[in-house]
């Protein structure tokens, strides 16, 4: 057995709460998770348990009312360029920024590097997304596949410790859809960053992660922590991934039902 | 089940595509005439040459400078006004008066947008003082500015500051606040706080609206200061298009008057349809945030 590595990301029993116009909502309470480097973290759970929530406040946009976030053992305290977002909403992209201006900008306004290097990195990583040909083009004339690979092109460009993906392939149409999927892991292979991706689909958990937490909803709970292979295999009690991720996440309606 | 199978049953269909050379027209690009019909400007320009033509066959019917000159007539006062450098002289005047007045009014919407942006009680107030403030048309302002500054410039400026301030404020104001909550998340992901993030994201993502109030202020601006010039000018030494306009009316020189109201025709066209137009092409229709 090899030696397990430091964890990179490290979620030490986190509560979450936020204020909507008429009530006070606890979307996660003690949520405890860790993500090592290389990891295709997925959280899993169905609306309402808190997971877009809980991306939000790894990113620093949200402090936990209780528990601690630690990033290489600092406590996350703010949104930074070490933590990237990709969202859910085509209109992650700057309007007024062409596909390489809104990866330089990413890369510029982070001041992490110098204008030539900027775009030189900016076109590596378009060409690696295959948008090579749409690199001057703005993001009104993309479809919204292109866009989600402009957001993890840019996303990746930045290098960061861990890229955070909240459902970025939910508002694509099916066939798009597995496509992604699929470009996703290929650069995974490529790279090896460390991604957290949030979904409510089970079979794209079980094709996106190696490692798949589920959530329960109202407030958000874990339940469980499972492994998964990227496909949907029967388990040594006989039972596919699926199945098995289906029961736990809808166990208390079955013993009702019983 | 075998019910259905049975009586919605139909043979398979499979390759019916006609050849489409058989189609008749698949791809055309169209004909000269079609496509020079098709540009508005074109359309407009002939419109613009017939009216140019039914005013001079009428200001020849009619046969009396006094009341209608002829178009030729009014080419020929311009000519001879921009000839003489008067023209050139007034308009100079008024642009001098009117940027005066756009630029003090955009330096003080910027304040108070700031103010509005980052107090709930800034934003209560603003939105307060315009609904007040936009109804009142700037140039009934005047008689009172004239009585708190005289008759120097300073009473025209105020009253144009007063035609700018409320409209690029408030849009600008309502534009900081519909920039979407996702862009300002990306800035600050990227490590923006602050100016930075007022600069690089909110200002370029309110542009649609602040483009819009700028054109509102300086389409207020420009009718506020030929007004305020017809009331006012003529107790001031010098003047501009506006004076000139009242000035040639006194005189009873009739092609003087068009020659004037065209000048300030062509120069809010030019202002509007061409500066305004360009930047709008170049910004905000070439981002598809405006069609």
């Amino acid at each position: 057995m090899e030696i397990t590595p430091k964890p990179l990301l490290d979620v030490d029993q986190v509560s979450l709460r936020y204020k909507t116009r008429d009530s006070l909502v606890t979307a996660t309470y003690r949520v405890s998770l860790t993500v090592k480097k290389s990891d295709r973290f997925v959280i899993l759970g169905p609306s309402g348990c808190g997971k877009s929530t809980l991306l939000k406040a790894i990113g620093g946009y949200l402090e936990p009312v209780e528990g601690q976030i630690r990033l290489n053992g600092a406590v996350i305290r703010r949104p930074g360029p070490d933590r990237v977002l990709v969202f859910q909403e085509f209109d992650q992209l700057l309007p007024w920024k062409t596909v390489k201006q809104s990866i330089m900008f990413a890369l510029l306004a982070s001041g992490r590097m110098g204008r030539r290097e900027a775009e030189e990195r900016a076109l590596h990583y378009i060409n690696m997304v295959n948008l090579t040909q749409f690199a001057d083009s703005y993001p009104h004339t993309l479809s919204g596949g292109m866009k989600q690979r402009v957001a993890i092109a840019r996303g990746m460009a930045m290098e960061p410790e861990i890229l955070l993906m909240d459902e970025p392939f939910a508002a694509l149409d099916a066939l798009t859809r597995t496509k992604m999927q699929e470009e996703l892991l290929q650069l995974w292979e490529q790279t090896r960053f460390t991604v957290l991706f949030v979904t409510h689909s089970i079979p794209e958990a079980i094709r996106i992660g190696n490692r798949i937490l589920l959530l329960s909803a109202h407030p958000g709970q874990v339940r469980a922590e499972l492994n998964s292979g990227g496909s949907d295999v029967p388990g040594p009690d006989g039972l596919l991934l699926s199945e098995r991720i289906h029961n736990i996440l809808f166990e208390r309606k079955q013993e009702v039902a019983s | 089940m075998t019910d259905v199978s049975i009586h919605n049953y139909r043979p398979e269909v499979v390759g019916k595509e006609v050849v489409a050379s058989q189609i008749g027209v698949v791809d055309r690009p169209l004909g000269t005439w079609e496509r020079i019909s098709g540009i508005g400007w074109v359309r407009k320009t002939v419109l613009l040459v017939l009216i140019g033509l039914v005013w001079e066959i009428y200001a020849r019917y009619l046969n009396n400078d006094l009341l209608v000159p002829t178009l030729t007539q009014t080419f020929f006062a311009l000519a001879e006004s921009l000839g003489t450098g008067e023209m050139l002289k007034a308009i100079g005047y008024t642009l001098k008066l009117l940027i005066q007045g756009y630029f003090y009014g955009l330096v003080l919407a910027i304040l108070f947008t700031i103010f509005a942006s980052a107090t709930r009680i800034g934003g209560d107030l603003l939105e307060t003082l315009t609904s007040m403030f936009n109804p009142l048309p700037s140039i009934a302002l005047l008689p009172l500015s004239m009585i708190w500054f005289g008759l120097g410039d300073m009473s025209v400026i105020f009253v144009l500051i007063h035609a700018v301030l409320w409209s690029v404020a408030l849009n600008t104001y309502t534009g900081f606040r519909s920039v979407s909550p996702t862009w300002r998340m990306v800035g600050q992901n990227y490590g923006l706080t602050g100016p930075g993030l007022v600069m690089r994201v909110l200002i370029p993502g309110a542009f649609p609206h602040i483009l819009a109030g700028l054109k509102i202020g300086w389409a207020f601006a420009w009718r506020t200061v030929i007004a305020a010039e017809l009331v006012f000018g003529s107790s001031s030494g010098k003047g501009g298009v506006g004076w000139y306009i009242y000035q040639n009316k006194n005189l009873l020189e009739t092609p003087h008057v068009f020659a004037g109201l065209l000048t300030v025709i062509l120069f809010g066209f030019f202002v509007e349809n061409i500066v305004f137009r360009t930047v709008e092409r170049r910004t905000v229709v070439r981002w598809g945030m405006q069609t």
